[in-house]
C-alpha cells in the first residue's frame, strides 16, 4: 500500500474544525486510470466497494440467478414438473395474490413471526442482561440455556400439538422456543464483554452499582443487542415455515404444502421468494432502525 | 518521608502481590510504599514500564486493593472507587454513545444534579479544555487528544477531592501531548486541584509536578522523591532553561539504572 499511515492517523487535526466528522480514508481514483488498474484496485484484500458500485454488483447476480434459471427451464433442461419457468411463477404468483387470497396467508405468517420473536424478545433480552451483569445470575441459568438452545425448535413442534392443538399458540411457541435461548445467551456475552476500562471510568465519576448497569453495560451493548434480535428474526423466519408445514390451515407454508400436493412448483417457488423478499425488507428495516438509533457505534 | 499530619491524601506501606498464574509464584508488584500527598500538591510519579506505578495509582483509586497497607483520604480509608477520587486513563474511556457535552455531564448527573445547574458547569469546563464547538460530537469523530482533553473535563466537572491521571498522554504524539500538559498545567495553576500524576516521560514528570516520587524497577518502591522548585506559571520554553536541564539530568541517571534493572 503506498498510501502513508500519516493520511489516517488520528491527528489533532484531523476533527479540526467542528463539522469535519470523519474525514474518508479513500482517496478518489483519478478518472484516467484504465479499467484493468481500477479492477485491480478494487480487488485488493480488504478494499471497500463505493455505495454505487455495491447496489450494481447486488443487482447483477439477482439477474445472473434469474438468467441461469430461465435458461434451464425454457431450455428444457428441467422438466416442467419439478421445475416452473420464472414466468410461470410470476402468473401463477398473481394467481395466488389475486384469486386464493394469499396476502391473508403472508399476513398470517408476519403475524406469527412478529409475535413470537417480539415475546421471546421481551422475555430473553432482560434475563439476558441480568446475566452478563450478574456472575451469580450467569451461573444460575447459563448451564440450562445452553443446554436449551441445542433443542432443535421444529422437534417440538409434536409435543406442542399435543400441548396447544394446531392453533396460533403453537406456531408461536415454536417460534419462542426457537428464538428465546439464543438471545438470552448472545445478549449475556454482549454485555459480560462490556469494556471494563468503561466501567471502571464510571465508577470513579460517582457510578452506584446499579449505575453501572442502567448507564453503561447496557447502552455499551444496545446496538450489539439490537444486531442480535435482526439475526434471530431471520431465524425465525426459519421457524415459522416449518411450523406451517406441519398441522396448519394458514399461513406461507401451508399454501407451500398444498402445493406440492398440486405439483404447483411455481406456487411454491413464489411463496419462498415472497419469504425472501419479506426477511430482504425486514432485514434493511432493521438495519435502517440501528443506525438511526445508534449513530454514535457506526464504524 | 517523614508523614505530614494534615496531608489529605495518605498512603500507608502499601503494598500489592499478584497470585501466581497456575500455581506459579505470586508476582510482587508493589513494595511496602507510603506517601503524602498534602492539598494543593502536584506530584508526578515516574518509573520505568512495569514499575507498578499504575498498581498504585489504581489502588488510590479504589479500583484496586493492597495486599497490606491501606490508602486514607481525610482520614477516611479507601475501600473503593468514588467521586472523591476522579481519574483518567492511559486508554480511552470516553462513554463512545455519549456526546462531548453527556460525557463531562456524566458525573453530575449521576450525583442526580437537575439538568440546569448541569448544563453550565458542563459548559464552563468545555471552555476550560477549549472544546467549544465539539460538545455534541461523539468520541469516535475527535482526535486522541481531544478524546482526552473531554476526559479531564469529565472528571473535573465532577469537583473530586483530587484527580489522579494514569499516563494520560502516554498514546499521543509529542506535539500534541506538549500542548495537552500545558493545558493541564493551566488549569492546575488555576485551581490547584491536588493531583497524582503517573508517567515514564522524564520532560513531562518536571515541566508538570510540585514534587516528583521516582519509582524503582519491579517490584516498585518508591526511590527518590525531590521537590520540583520551578517557579509557576510555568511556560514550554522552561523544558530548555538550565535548571530544567539539571534535574533532567539528575532523573536520568535515576531511572536509567532503575530501566537497566527492569531489562
Amino acid at each position: 500500500m503506498p498510501r502513508s499511515s500519516i493520511e489516517t492517523a488520528p491527528g489533532e487535526r484531523q476533527a479540526a474544525s467542528p463539522g469535519a466528522a470523519s474525514s474518508s480514508p479513500d482517496i478518489p481514483a483519478p478518472a484516467t486510470l484504465s479499467l484493468a488498474r481500477r479492477t485491480r484496485r478494487a480487488m485488493r484484500p480488504l478494499q471497500p466497494v463505493g455505495p454505487g458500485m455495491r447496489v450494481l454488483l447486488g443487482i447483477a447476480f439477482f439477474a445472473f440467478f434469474v438468467a441461469l434459471w430461465s435458461f434451464a427451464t425454457f431450455g428444457g433442461f428441467v422438466s416442467r414438473t419439478f421445475l416452473a419457468d420464472p414466468f410461470t411463477m410470476v402468473v401463477e404468483g398473481w394467481r395466488l395474490m389475486t384469486e386464493f387470497g394469499f396476502a391473508y396467508d403472508i399476513g398470517m405468517t408476519v403475524w406469527r413471526v412478529l409475535g413470537g420473536f417480539i415475546l421471546a424478545a421481551v422475555l430473553a433480552v432482560p434475563l439476558g442482561i441480568a446475566m452478563g451483569a450478574w456472575k451469580p445470575i450467569e451461573a444460575f441459568f447459563e448451564p440450562f440455556v445452553s443446554f436449551a438452545r441445542y433443542l432443535p425448535a421444529s422437534a417440538f413442534i409434536p409435543l406442542l400439538i399435543l400441548w396447544a392443538g394446531i392453533g396460533e399458540t403453537q406456531k408461536l411457541l415454536v417460534i419462542f422456543i426457537g428464538s428465546f435461548f439464543q438471545i438470552v445467551l448472545m445478549v449475556a456475552v454482549t454485555v459480560g464483554g462490556t469494556r471494563r476500562d468503561l466501567v471502571e471510568a464510571a465508577y470513579t465519576l460517582g457510578a452506584t452499582d446499579t449505575g453501572i448497569v442502567r448507564r453503561v453495560l447496557i447502552p455499551s451493548a444496545a446496538p450489539q443487542i439490537a444486531e442480535i434480535l435482526r439475526l434471530v428474526l431471520g431465524w425465525a423466519w426459519t421457524y415459522v415455515i416449518v411450523a406451517e408445514l406441519i398441522g396448519s390451515s394458514s399461513g406461507i407454508g401451508h399454501m407451500i404444502v398444498d402445493s406440492q400436493a398440486l405439483l404447483n412448483t411455481g406456487q411454491i417457488i413464489f411463496g419462498i421468494i415472497v419469504i425472501g423478499v419479506i426477511g430482504l425488507v425486514s432485514d434493511f428495516a432493521f438495519k435502517a432502525a440501528n443506525r438511526a438509533l445508534f449513530p454514535w457505534s457506526l464504524s | 518521608m517523614n508523614p505530614r499530619p494534615h496531608a489529605a491524601l495518605r498512603v500507608e506501606q502499601v503494598s500489592r502481590t499478584f497470585p501466581g498464574m497456575r500455581g506459579g509464584a505470586p508476582t510482587r508488584a508493589l513494595e511496602p510504599v507510603s506517601l503524602d500527598a498534602p492539598d494543593n500538591s502536584f506530584i508526578t510519579i515516574l518509573g520505568p514500564s512495569g514499575c507498578g506505578k499504575s498498581t498504585l495509582l489504581r489502588i488510590v483509586a479504589g479500583l484496586d486493593f493492597p495486599s497490606l497497607g491501606r490508602v486514607t483520604l481525610d482520614g477516611q480509608e479507601v475501600h473503593g472507587p468514588g467521586r472523591d477520587r476522579g481519574m483518567v486513563f492511559q486508554s480511552y474511556t470516553l462513554f463512545p454513545w455519549l456526546t462531548v457535552a453527556e460525557n463531562i455531564g456524566f458525573g453530575l448527573r449521576q450525583k442526580g444534579m437537575r439538568a440546569k445547574e448541569r448544563h453550565e458547569i458542563v459548559e464552563a469546563f468545555v471552555d476550560k479544555v477549549g472544546l467549544r464547538g465539539f460538545q455534541n460530537h461523539y468520541p469516535k469523530m475527535l482526535s486522541g487528544g481531544m478524546q482526552q482533553r473531554t476526559a479531564i473535563a469529565r472528571a473535573l466537572a465532577n469537583d473530586p477531592r483530587i484527580l489522579l491521571l494514569d499516563e494520560p498522554f502516554g498514546a499521543l504524539d509529542n506535539q500534541t501531548r506538549g500542548l495537552m500538559q500545558e493545558l493541564l498545567l493551566g488549569i492546575w495553576e488555576a485551581d490547584r486541584k491536588t493531583v497524582l500524576f503517573v508517567t515514564h516521560d522524564i520532560e513531562e514528570a518536571i515541566f508538570l509536578g510540585s514534587r516528583c516520587v521516582v519509582m524503582s524497577a519491579r517490584p516498585g518502591r518508591i526511590k527518590a522523591d525531590l521537590a520540583i522548585d520551578l517557579p509557576h506559571p510555568r511556560h514550554y520554553t522552561m523544558k530548555t532553561s538550565p535548571d530544567f536541564m539539571e534535574m533532567k539530568a539528575r532523573l536520568v541517571e535515576e531511572i536509567r539504572a532503575e530501566a537497566i534493572k527492569a531489562g
